[in-house]
Formats: C-alpha cells, sequence, structure tokens
C-alpha cells in the first residue's frame, strides 16, 4: 500500500437487505436491512441477544444468512467466508484480543497478512510498517511483546492490524469493554477522525449510550431480531434510544439501600500474597474485612491484582501466604466449605472463567447443585430430569434467552451467559458474594438488574466484595470502597467520607 | 426482575418436530464424519495396495473372510476385540478430562505382569475361582497405580501426561524384561523367558459353547458400567466440568487434582485387567508376548468412538476383525504382516484430520429457516 493510495478517500459503502439468520427454531435475525455510508460512524444498538454479533458474523462471513444480501459499494456480493470478507475491505475487530501474545506488535501486523512471505526481509517490512504507520492517528511501540502492552494499546493494535490490512469497513463488537473511560475516548476519537477523513466507514456494536451520542453519525436498534428504529443520532435523545431497545419494558430501579443492623464480621482477608503467571508478586499484604450486609467496593486500574485476588478468592490461584476467614474461621476455596459457608461468586468472561462452553444450558446452571438432591437422590447418583426441570424454572426466573436447556451454553449471546450462571449463582441463600465486574457487556437494562440484584443481597444480609474496573458501579453500589494498586490497598475508606474525585486520585497511585 | 408482559425463557418451543429433526441433523455429525474419515482412509490404502500391484477388492474380501465371515474368524476377530476394547477405556476415561493417555500398553504389560506374579506362590493351593480374583485385583491395581502415576505427575508438578506415559511405556517393557528373564523366570521352560504358568486348570475358561473366554463379556460390561459412571453419576459430571474449563472447576471449588488422578487410576485398572486376560485367558504366563500393540491399537479406537465407552465395543470389534484377517491376508496376497499396521495408521491419521471438521461444515450448521 502506498502513501499516496491511503490518503485518498476510500471508505466502502456497505449494506444488508433483508437479513435473516434462524438457529435451529429460533430466530436470531429477521429482515435486517442497515446502512453504512461511506465515511460513517455507525452504531449498532440492542439489548443482549438482540442479534448484533449475529448480523455482524453474517457480514463477515462466519455465519451464512438464511435469507437477505450484502451490498458493497451498491454491488451484491457474496461471502462464504471471512476471507472473503477481508477480500472485499471488511474487517473486525472483536471484544476479546485475537493477538499473539508472546509476539511483538510488528511481528503480529506481519504475520496477519494473507499472503504473509515464506522468508520474511525485516529489514524492508520495517520500513513498509513504517510508512504506514505515518499514515495512521494509531500509535502503538512495535518492539515490544504483545504481552506487556496495556488493554488500551492491545485494542489500537488490533484496530491497525485491521488498518495494516487495508480494510475498509470496519466493524467493532464491544470494542470499549476492556478499556478504561479514558482508554475508549481516545481510541474511539481517532476512528472518528479517521471517518471523517473519509478514509474509513465503522459499524460499531456497544451498549454505551455516551458513545454513541459522542461519536456515532448513525445508529440502528435492534430488538428480538428486528431493526426497531434509528436514523442520525444528532436527531435522538439517549431516552428514544433507550425506548427503542427495550420498549415499554421497565428497568428495574436501582434497589434502595437498607440500613443494617449491628455490624457481623462475615468475610476477613488476612495478609493475602500470591504470585501471578510469571512468578513475580501480584498481589501482597491484602487485608479487608467485610461485614454482613455491607458492599466492598475494590476500586483500580485494571491490572493492579485485582484479577488475581478474584482467582485466589475463588480457588483459581494458589495462595502463597496468608488466611481467609469467614464467620472468624479459616476457609478455603473448596466445595464443602463454599456448600457450607455458602459462598458464591462470578466475574466477567464468564465463558472463561465459570462456564464450559461446550455443555449445555442446564449442564452449566446445575454446577453449585449437581451432588445434591434432587438431582443427585442417591449419593454419587446424577438424574439428568431434576436437572432439566431445574434449569427450566431458572431460565423463566432469570429471562434466559435460550433455544432450549440443551443448547451448548457457547451459543448463547454475551448477555445471556451472564444471566445464566447469575441464575446458578444467585438463586440461593447467599452469604458471602464474591463479583467481579459484573456488568461487563451486558445492555443498561441488564446493568440495572444485576446491580440490583446485588443490592438485594446485600440487604438480605450477604457479605459482598465487589470488584469492579468501572469506577460508576463501585460508586453506585459499595458502601465501603478500596483502591489496589499494584497489588496492595493503597486507600479504603467508607462511602460517606469520600468522593469520585479522590477515589480517581487514589487509582491514579497518588496516596 | 423487571415486568414483562413478554414470554420469557425458552424462546421457541412450538414446532417441536422440526427440532427434533433439526437436532438428528446437527447430531449425525458424529457419525457421518467418522464415516466420511473411514471412507478416506480406505481410498488412501487402496492407492498403497494398488501402487504394490494389489487389488483393494481382494484385500476388503479378504478382511472380511478373515474377520466376519465364518463363525471361526468371528471368533478370531472377538478374542482380538477384548483387550481392544479395555485399552481403549484407558484412553477414553482421562480424554473426559482433556488428558491424552496414550500409554496403556505400559498398564497392560504391567496388569499381565503382576496378575502372573501374585499367582506363582498360590498357584500350588489356592482354588482356581481364589486364584483368579486376586489376580484380577492385582492387574488392576498395578495398572491403575501407574497411569495414576501419570495423572499426579500432570496435576502436581504440571508434566505432559501424553510424554510421561509414553516414556513410562517404555519403563514397562523394562519391568517386565527385567523380572521374566530375572529372578521370576520359569528354569524349566527352555524358550522364551516367563514367568511360571498358572496351569491350564486355573485358566479362565471359555464361554460354554464358543472359544471365547469371558473377557468379552466382561469388558462389554465394564464399557456399560463406565458410560453410566461419566454420564450418570456427580463424579463424571465433577470431571466433565473438569476436561471442560479448568478454571470453572476451580472456580466450584472441585478437586480436581482428585478427579485427574482417580480418572487416570480407573484407566490404568482397565488396561491392567486387558493384561490380566492376556495372562489369565490366553498365554497362562507372562512374557514379552504380552507386548503386542494392543494398548496402541486400543488409542486408535477410543479415538474412532470419539471416546464413548458404548461406542467403543463395535470399533474394537471393527479393528479387531481387521487385525484377525491380518495371517489370510497375508498368506493370500503375499502381503507383509505391516500391511494393517499402515492400515491402522492411515486410519488414525484421518481420523485426527477429521476431529478438525466437527462444527465447521455448513450442511450440520444449524440453519433450518422458520417460515
Ligand atoms: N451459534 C448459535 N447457535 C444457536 N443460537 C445462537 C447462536 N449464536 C447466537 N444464537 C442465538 O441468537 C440470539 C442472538 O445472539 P447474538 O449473539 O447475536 O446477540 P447479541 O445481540 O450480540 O447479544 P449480546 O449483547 O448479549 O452480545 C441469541 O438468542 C443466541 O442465543
Ligand atoms: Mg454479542
Amino acid at each position: 500500500m502506498s502513501v499516496a493510495e491511503a490518503m485518498t478517500p476510500r471508505a466502502i459503502d456497505v449494506e444488508t437487505i433483508g437479513m435473516t439468520k434462524t438457529f435451529g427454531g429460533l430466530t436470531a435475525l429477521d429482515d435486517v436491512s442497515l446502512r453504512v455510508r461511506p465515511g460513517s460512524f455507525h452504531a449498532l444498538l440492542g439489548e443482549n441477544g438482540a442479534g448484533k454479533s449475529t448480523l455482524v458474523k453474517c457480514m463477515m462471513g462466519f455465519y451464512q444468512p438464511t435469507r437477505g444480501q450484502v451490498l458493497v459499494n451498491e454491488m451484491e456480493v457474496s461471502i462464504p467466508t471471512p476471507r472473503a470478507a477481508h477480500a472485499l475491505g471488511i474487517g473486525m475487530v472483536y471484544q476479546h484480543f485475537t493477538l499473539v501474545p508472546s509476539l511483538t506488535a510488528a511481528e503480529n501486523l506481519v504475520i496477519a497478512r494473507a499472503e504473509c512471505p515464506k522468508v520474511i526481509d525485516w529489514g524492508r517490512e520495517r520500513k513498509e510498517l513504517n510508512a504506514f504507520l505515518e499514515t495512521t492517528p494509531f500509535k502503538v511501540p512495535l518492539d515490544m511483546p504483545v504481552s506487556s502492552l496495556s488493554a488500551g494499546e492491545k485494542q489500537k493494535l488490533e484496530i491497525l492490524k485491521q488498518l495494516y490490512l487495508d480494510q475498509r469497513l470496519l466493524i467493532l463488537d464491544e470494542p470499549t469493554s476492556v478499556l478504561t473511560p479514558d482508554e475508549a475516548d481516545e481510541v474511539l476519537g481517532l476512528l472518528r477522525g479517521m471517518t471523517e477523513a473519509r478514509d474509513l466507514s465503522i459499524l460499531m456494536i456497544t451498549h454505551k449510550f455516551r458513545e454513541v451520542t459522542a461519536y456515532a453519525d448513525d445508529v440502528t436498534v435492534l430488538r428480538r431480531g428486528r431493526v426497531v428504529g434509528g436514523g442520525r443520532v444528532a436527531d435522538l435523545s439517549v431516552g428514544d434510544m433507550s425506548r427503542m431497545m427495550i420498549g415499554e419494558t421497565e428497568i428495574r430501579e436501582s434497589a434502595s439501600r437498607t440500613e443494617q443492623k449491628g455490624r457481623t464480621l462475615k468475610l476477613e482477608l488476612a495478609g493475602l500474597f500470591a504470585d501471578d503467571d510469571e512468578e513475580l508478586p501480584a498481589i501482597e499484604a491484602i487485608s479487608l474485612k467485610v461485614h454482613a450486609g455491607e458492599i466492598l467496593g475494590i476500586a483500580g486500574v485494571s491490572g493492579n491484582g485485582q484479577s488475581e485476588l478474584i482467582e485466589v478468592l475463588s480457588g483459581q490461584r494458589p495462595l502463597q501466604d496468608g488466611r481467609i476467614f469467614i464467620d472468624a474461621k479459616p476457609y478455603d476455596p473448596e466445595r464443602q466449605m463454599m456448600d457450607r459457608f455458602k459462598v458464591f461468586g462470578f466475574s466477567e468472561e464468564p465463558l472463561h472463567n465459570v462456564a464450559v462452553p461446550r455443555m449445555s444450558v442446564a449442564e452449566n446452571m446445575a454446577f453449585r447443585s449437581f451432588d445434591k438432591a434432587p438431582i443427585s437422590p442417591v449419593w454419587g447418583w446424577l438424574s439428568p430430569l431434576p436437572m432439566r426441570n431445574r434449569a427450566r424454572e431458572l431460565i423463566a426466573a432469570y429471562r434466559v434467552k435460550t433455544p432450549s436447556t440443551d443448547e451448548p451454553i457457547e451459543n448463547l449471546s454475551g448477555g445471556n451467559v451472564q444471566r445464566a450462571i447469575l441464575a446458578r449463582e444467585l438463586s440461593g441463600d447467599v452469604d458471602v458474594l464474591i463479583v467481579a465486574n459484573p456488568c461487563f457487556g451486558l445492555d443498561f437494562a441488564s446493568v440495572a438488574e444485576i446491580r440490583a440484584q446485588i443490592m438485594d443481597q446485600r440487604n438480605q444480609g450477604a457479605a459482598v466484595l465487589l470488584v469492579s474496573e468501572d469506577l460508576d458501579e463501585i460508586l453506585d453500589l459499595a458502601d465501603t470502597v478500596a483502591v489496589m494498586s499494584e497489588g496492595r490497598v493503597s486507600y479504603q475508606s467508607p462511602m460517606e467520607n469520600t468522593d469520585r474525585a479522590t477515589i480517581g486520585h487514589a487509582m491514579a497511585g497518588h496516596h | 426482575m423487571a415486568d414483562t408482559t413478554e414470554t420469557p425463557g425458552i424462546a421457541v418451543q412450538t414446532d417441536l418436530i422440526g427440532n427434533t429433526l433439526d437436532n438428528i441433523r446437527r447430531s449425525s455429525e458424529y457419525i457421518v464424519i467418522p464415516l466420511l474419515a473411514l471412507i478416506v482412509a480406505g481410498a488412501l490404502f487402496s492407492v498403497f495396495l494398488l501402487a504394490l500391484g494389489k487389488s483393494p477388492a481382494d484385500f476388503v474380501a479378504l478382511v472380511w473372510r478373515g474377520g466376519f465371515g465364518t463363525s471361526f474368524s468371528w471368533q478370531n476377530t472377538l478374542v482380538r476385540a477384548t483387550p481392544l476394547i479395555f485399552t481403549a477405556l484407558c484412553v477414553a476415561i482421562p480424554a473426559r478430562l482433556g488428558l491424552v493417555i496414550i500409554g496403556g500398553e505400559g498398564a497392560l504389560v504391567l496388569g499381565g505382569l503382576a496378575a502372573a506374579s501374585i499367582a506363582i506362590p498360590m498357584v500350588d493351593w489356592a482354588p482356581a475361582s481364589l486364584l483368579l480374583g486376586v489376580m484380577a485385583i492385582a492387574g488392576c491395581l498395578a495398572g491403575a497405580l501407574w497411569i495414576g502415576c501419570v495423572g499426579a505427575l500432570r496435576y502436581y508438578r504440571g508434566v505432559n501426561e501424553t510424554i510421561s506415559s509414553l516414556l513410562m511405556f517404555y519403563i514397562a517393557v523394562s519391568i517386565l524384561n527385567f523380572f521374566v528373564e530375572g529372578f521370576l523366570r520359569d528354569p524349566s521352560d527352555p524358550n522364551k523367558p516367563s514367568t511360571k504358568p498358572i496351569g491350564a486348570e486355573n485358566m479362565v475358561g471359555a464361554i460354554p459353547g464358543t472359544d471365547l473366554h469371558w473377557g468379552l463379556p466382561a469388558g462389554v460390561a465394564l464399557c456399560a458400567v463406565l458410560y453410566l459412571l461419566m454420564n450418570r453419576t456427580t463424579f463424571g459430571f465433577a470431571a466433565r466440568v473438569a476436561g471442560g474449563n479448568l478454571r470453572a472447576a476451580q472456580a466450584q471449588g472441585l478437586p480436581v487434582g482428585r478427579l485427574m488422578v482417580i480418572s487416570c487410576a480407573i484407566a490404568g485398572a482397565c488396561a491392567g485387567l486387558a493384561g490380566f486376560f492376556e495372562v489369565a485367558a490366553i498365554h497362562g504366563k507372562a512374557n514379552a508376548s504380552l507386548i503386542a500393540g494392543y494398548g496402541f491399537t486400543g488409542i486408535l479406537v477410543s479415538f474412532l468412538a470419539r471416546h464413548n465407552p458404548l461406542v467403543i465395543i463395535p470399533v474394537a470389534i471393527f479393528l479387531g476383525g481387521i487385525a484377525a484377517s491380518g495371517g489370510l491376508i497375508q498368506r493370500r496376497m503375499d502381503l507383509p504382516d505391516a500391511t494393517v499396521m499402515v492400515l491402522q495408521g492411515l486410519l488414525f491419521l484421518v481420523i485426527l484430520v477429521s476431529e478438525t471438521f466437527y462444527g465447521s461444515l455448513p450442511f450440520f450448521r444449524p440453519k433450518r429457516g422458520t417460515s
């Protein structure tokens, strides 16, 4: 690609007509027509399971639509495979990273090319890469292994990769859920600049209205697989958009915080130490107390030991030193103790952390109960019928959208996987709840609902430890806030004695 | 929970029949892909035969005659299928936990050795039933310990189970040689170094009316039991969770290490039983004949059966038949003994390649329109 070529306006015009996609008996997409004008920033909104990912997967050739066409620059095209989409200039950036962590940024870019050379002439590649970088606003250190980049840099590199492959329509599926608000603003701002220069058209799936109003030109709203509205963002208010998304369904009011009488200490972390995957200290001397009926919110910039702390508490990472106490008794994250002390939890990326993607919805919902009656009527025996019945109840109570109880859970939309897990973990009697970024990738109605559920558990007397990278979530829910920085608790305060600025200050490491 | 008047939960239950058909089509993948793989392997093998100037049709006819054509060949086939059933279980059970164990042959060899050795001091006084019972237990225990070690090494020390089980096979062979050529050697046997025979009167007898020994029904029963274990017990469920996503299993507080070691021990016990039956029903003693490759063919059986204990039975019979026809093929077609091994190798390769097609062939993807 020469510099001159890249300068000419080359954004492409992409349109879908009557896209329909069915999975078994489930219609995930129903007659969806949408147009991304050349050089526009188009947002795709919709509640969990509305069909957003399915639509873009059809456009990318991952799925074949049951009916419907894709037009590129007003010509009908067929997209049998993702490779064909790339050849047409359509590229996609996922919510999760697809880079090779052990390779450098430069290596990742070169190997991504469709016709990667057999022998790589690094001198020449380097020159070409630099020339290419001149043409884009994205700056990423090229010589560091990807594993040492921050989430924001990785996401920029993912986008850079698509630009390097000369893609002229970028599809972004919830690209900012792994980023801090500042990182998100930077990335989206740069992308917006490129669309204004008519270098690129963008179709972005998001759950954040803020991003739509700040960056998008047009918006399309899907609901239950249909287009229910859209138009120029400038003509629409957030209220209009949210009404289109969920119709007349009421949003769950955020549950009010009830006053707790007395403070009994429930969960105590005493001097916890643990190592990260490279065997370097990840958390050091973490000591925290959570009382019954209290939400302790742990804030912090991602990568400061929060995920390791959660892993330690949920038994996914060995403790190097320190002890966990519940009701002043030593606690280890083993099944019997989890049952005895009624410890539950869930976290972001459920398919990676707390579910088995290939097992069915019913099986995944039975992880907590498969070894107890009624699913296990006799010791050691497992009977599938009560398992399915239980799953059916939970699916109805938590409004999980799934074709059947036997569907592999990986086929559910992101938000519905989270609901299924939530149903599993919150349907019983909860004394201790350990939650990490519970609202990642959820639509606003689900977010409201999940936060309300967490608040309900607190009001019923559960001790809640909530790790979140979303400061708003902490401000909204927590009774006490702690900030983690470089593996330590650097700041702690009751919520009424602190404010956003102070917490933000502590997160930035000025304490 | 927000109030909603719209139907919650299971989205479409209306056209059950359509869904059932769709499910059948989706699950037919598990039959069609292995069948296609068999056909492709057959085609490749035909090319190989044609290159040697032999007729593939003759080959098929001889496999049929040698393996399944007469009641005599059926019996021969079933005798060979028996150890394959046991050794395939040695692969299938750990596979549910995501472990690839390829050293079942080692557990078979040691199971046979243990059974034969424990018999030596008992032969003179013990009744046959007691002797056989003790031998079977010894065979199981030896195999269970052997493969159990592989599981423990994997969980507690992070040693790759595939490599360690393979290397431990060589150790097992050395242990066998050490004992049968050393102080367990029967001095009265001038030919092959062997342990003292358990005596014809103590051997596992034939099923009345046939030449088949009781190992086959035992293997079939074991398949059924292990199928139930993996699919209808909390142990099997926990094992599937751990095999499907280790992190999720840990987050549920499941004892992953224990599950791994126990599954491996069960697997080893199966292979050890194969060794027991080889000693107690075929050879009457332990010697190098135990190393007949059943453990390795068992890997092929388990993969062809997609690690499903019930499917292992017909697959083991199929491969047993091919093995049984080896002699006939050798004589009639003037082909070396290893020809059958070439076929097995090709089959295995094609099966492994075919694994990558699950879920990616458009025909099996759900696509039925609703209107
Ligand atoms: N491979 C599949 N097999 C069966 N059903 C599927 C498959 N992929 C998606 N679905 C179903 O299609 C519907 C739409 O899913 P999709 O992933 O497009 O939702 P989404 O709008 O991206 O939601 P989210 O915001 O939660 O990611 C869901 O009900 C889901 O269960
Ligand atoms: Mg999605």
